[in-house]
């Protein structure tokens, strides 16, 4: 039975590489150029290959976190919790992503390192609550009881996101938007290449998942082996 | 109903204690001055006249933000130092009306703080505030604020990081209440009718109903071991 | 393991259930287990005094009988109901000393029981703040702030906060702990009256000369389990130091 999940683990890393690969050379070289004007901004374009699969992981990973912190609260299992927090890790590293190529993506498009856009702040408030997540974790010892306020933090967060999302948009709405060009979609001949590369990202998402569920329960048992043999 | 009662029997305590000391109250009070003061000041330097007048509403709500955090964390830190919030689970009754009892307290030192702001506010930003409908705006922000803000709370205060790991993990869940609040002051002080802001307070009605519902389904693992 | 002398209980006791039953209790922090399987039965009426040494587990059994923290495993049954289902209802009858005095110090002391006796729904708050005023003899200070009291006098409004609400059961833990020698008296003349007015009582202390006084049965909690139990007839101080040492020496 180990050994099993050990192979699966293999074999779902290894696939993730290769899908990781592929998806870079599709959006590097692979897709076609964009309709622009400039050359840098046609290069810079190519981000979006990135930027937006990872918003989809960062968003897809608090869901879990979510999920996996309404879990531990009705079972009581620690289980869940695993779960939680490794969604949590992943996706805050997954969300500074999407801040750093928004920002890639920002400066040779508008000159700027940054702009209000409305999925640009979401995405920085939803990293803001990844980050107090996890801070809030580091402040309780007790296990269960960090499980417990994680858990309660993850479900009130959840539903602020959706909340914050409306009022950001709604706030937006009255001010010029500011990518009018991008909002118009992508060409067809990008489709493949941008949804590869969605598929290709969730995969990553899952073997990473797979490898800290892991990493956690491996710890959970050098301290249950500790306990044993010191309590 | 007896809910009712101990809810407002935990109300009156939080008043009491605070009438005695008046510790809390003086504390948000001073601290929303300063905050006010420092961005007239700090906004002066660059733009000036009307243009101050432009940043007004978010300097508002910044210093309201500020002085709820620090009603909040007096909320629940008073209670865990004094080991007093065993005495409130002891009791027979919902955990929940602990929270709601403790939301309704902050929620009227936070009111008294801000109606005593707004004159200040008006001196510093010259715009005038006297308008019913601006009440009702910090009215729904408040609550909103609060009832966010007392379920973070009372988690942060048995953390080991304590008052300040509760800005941190509120402020951007409370990101909608301050966005709609702050666009709705702003549109009452550009003379915009109630119609014209429906979007916003829709938005301070739906975030009012939802997180208080949502902290009375989970506060009760928040407190309990 | 030592032989569990088991109490006879009457005929009379045997047809009520007993005021409080843990079953298999186990509780565990993370990986650290406090109790790990603890079965206690307690008739109404009964005095039991818990022995044990520091980390035996004592207070967490306390905490869980109060209510105030879960079980990991195991029942908790008060007066027959179910703790874990029926808790709001079922903290009525119940009283708690512990460390924490649980007292508001920018209140007066009439304020505090008259919060508490809001809390407790008690019709009757006005005259039982009066009465247990008078037993711990904090009367003539109730309108000073708690936080003017000697520490003695806070231990002596609590001990008036615990029994405002005339609680069935009452849990005290390690509760001469730090008490002056007023209070201690108050605290012996309360229990007393607790007593004859046949509460059901759960004591903790390291005192195993105080923790003898009063009862009519004591245990030994180590190691998150309960080593020794038995009536309180025929044993006296050195008897249950002997027990004690044995109860408690190594696992």
């Amino acid at each position: 039975m180990r050994d099993r999940r050990e192979t699966i683990l293999v074999v779902l890393t290894a696939v993730s590489v290769v899908l990781i690969l592929a998806a870079l050379y599709l959006a590097l070289v692979g897709a076609p150029d964009a309709n622009l004007r400039s050359e840098t901004g046609r290069y810079a374009q190519r981000i979006i290959y990135f930027h937006i699969p990872t918003a989809w992981v960062g968003f897809l990973a608090f869901f879990v976190t979510f999920v996996g912190g309404l879990g531990f609260l009705r079972t009581q299992k620690r289980s869940w919790d695993i779960v939680a927090l490794s969604s949590a890790e992943i996706g805050t590293v997954f969300m500074f992503g999407v801040l750093v190529s928004g920002s890639i993506w920002a400066k040779p498009a508008w000159n700027t390192w940054w702009v209000w856009d409305e999925r640009l702040t979401i995405s920085l408030i939803q990293f803001l609550v990844y980050v107090g997540y996890l801070m809030l974790r580091s402040t309780v010892e007790d296990p269960s009881r960090r499980a417990r306020f994680a858990a309660v933090y993850g479900v009130v967060a959840f539903i602020s996101v959706p909340i914050n999302f409306i009022a950001i948009r709604v706030w937006r709405s009255s001010h010029p938007l500011m990518f009018g060009s991008e909002e118009g979609g992508l060409a067809p001949s990008m489709m493949f290449a941008f949804f590869f590369c969605l598929i290709a990202f969730t995969v990553w998402y899952a073997a990473l998942m797979w490898h800290r569920v892991r990493l956690e329960r491996l710890r959970d048992d050098v301290e249950a082996l500790k306990q044993k043999l010191l309590g | 109903m007896a809910y009712l009662r101990k809810v407002a029997a935990i109300v009156w305590k939080d008043i009491v204690a605070e009438l005695r000391t008046k510790e809390m109250f003086s504390t948000m009070f001073v601290f929303a001055v300063l905050v006010i003061v420092i961005f007239n000041f700090a906004f002066d330097l660059r733009i000036s006249g009307e243009r101050v007048r432009q940043v007004a509403p978010g300097a508002l709500w910044v210093a309201f933000a500020f002085a709820g955090i620090l009603g909040l964390n007096r909320a629940f830190v008073a209670e865990k130092d004094r080991g007093c919030l065993e005495g409130l689970l002891l009791a027979p009754m919902d955990h929940t009306a602990i929270y709601f009892g403790k939301m309704l307290s902050t929620i009227l030192f936070m009111l008294v703080v801000e109606i005593l702001m707004l004159p200040v506010f008006t001196i510093f930003f010259g715009v005038n505030l006297f308008d019913l409908r601006l009440l009702l705006i910090v009215l729904m922000g408040t609550v909103g604020f609060a009832g966010v803000g007392t379920i973070l709370s009372a988690m942060t205060a048995q953390t080991r990081a304590r008052e300040v790991l509760l800005p941190i993990l509120l402020l951007p869940v409370a990101a909608p209440v301050l966005i709609a609040a702050v666009k709705a002051t702003a549109g009452i002080l550009d003379g915009l009718s109630m119609g014209e802001m429906v979007l916003w307070l829709q938005l301070l009605v739906a975030f009012d109903l939802i997180f208080p519902a949502v902290a009375f389904m989970t506060f009760d693992y928040v407190v309990k071991e | 393991m030592h032989e569990q002398a088991t109490a006879p209980s009457g005929a009379a006791e045997r047809s009520a259930p007993p005021a409080i039953e843990v079953r298999r209790l186990v509780k565990s922090f993370g990986h650290q287990v406090a109790l790990r399987g603890v079965d206690l039965a307690v008739p109404e009426g009964e005095f039991l005094t818990l022995f044990g040494p520091n980390g035996a587990g004592k207070t967490t059994l306390m905490r869980i009988v109060a209510s105030l923290t879960r079980p990991s495993g195991g029942t908790v049954l008060l007066r027959g109901q179910d703790l874990g289902k029926a808790a709001v209802a079922l903290r009525r009858h119940i009283g708690l000393i512990s460390h924490n005095p649980l007292l508001y110090g920018d209140l007066t002391a009439e304020e505090n029981l008259r919060f508490f006796a809001r809390l407790y729904d008690l019709a009757d708050g006005a005259a039982r703040i009066d009465a247990v005023l008078e037993q711990v003899g904090l009367a003539v200070r109730r309108r000073d702030p708690v936080r003017t009291y000697s520490r003695g006098m806070v231990q002596r409004l609590a001990i008036a906060r615990a029994i405002l609400h005339d609680p069935e059961i009452m849990l005290l833990d390690e509760p001469y702990t730090g008490l002056d020698l007023q209070a201690a008296d108050m605290l012996g003349s309360v229990l007393a009256d607790l007593v004859m007015a046949r509460r059901t009582v759960i004591l903790t202390t390291h005192n195993l000369e105080q923790g003898l006084e009063l009862c009519s049965r004591a245990a030994v909690l180590n190691r998150g389990k309960i080593a020794w139990q038995g009536p309180r007839a025929g044993l006296d101080l050195g008897a249950m130091k002997a027990i004690y040492r044995q109860a408690t020496a190594g696992a």
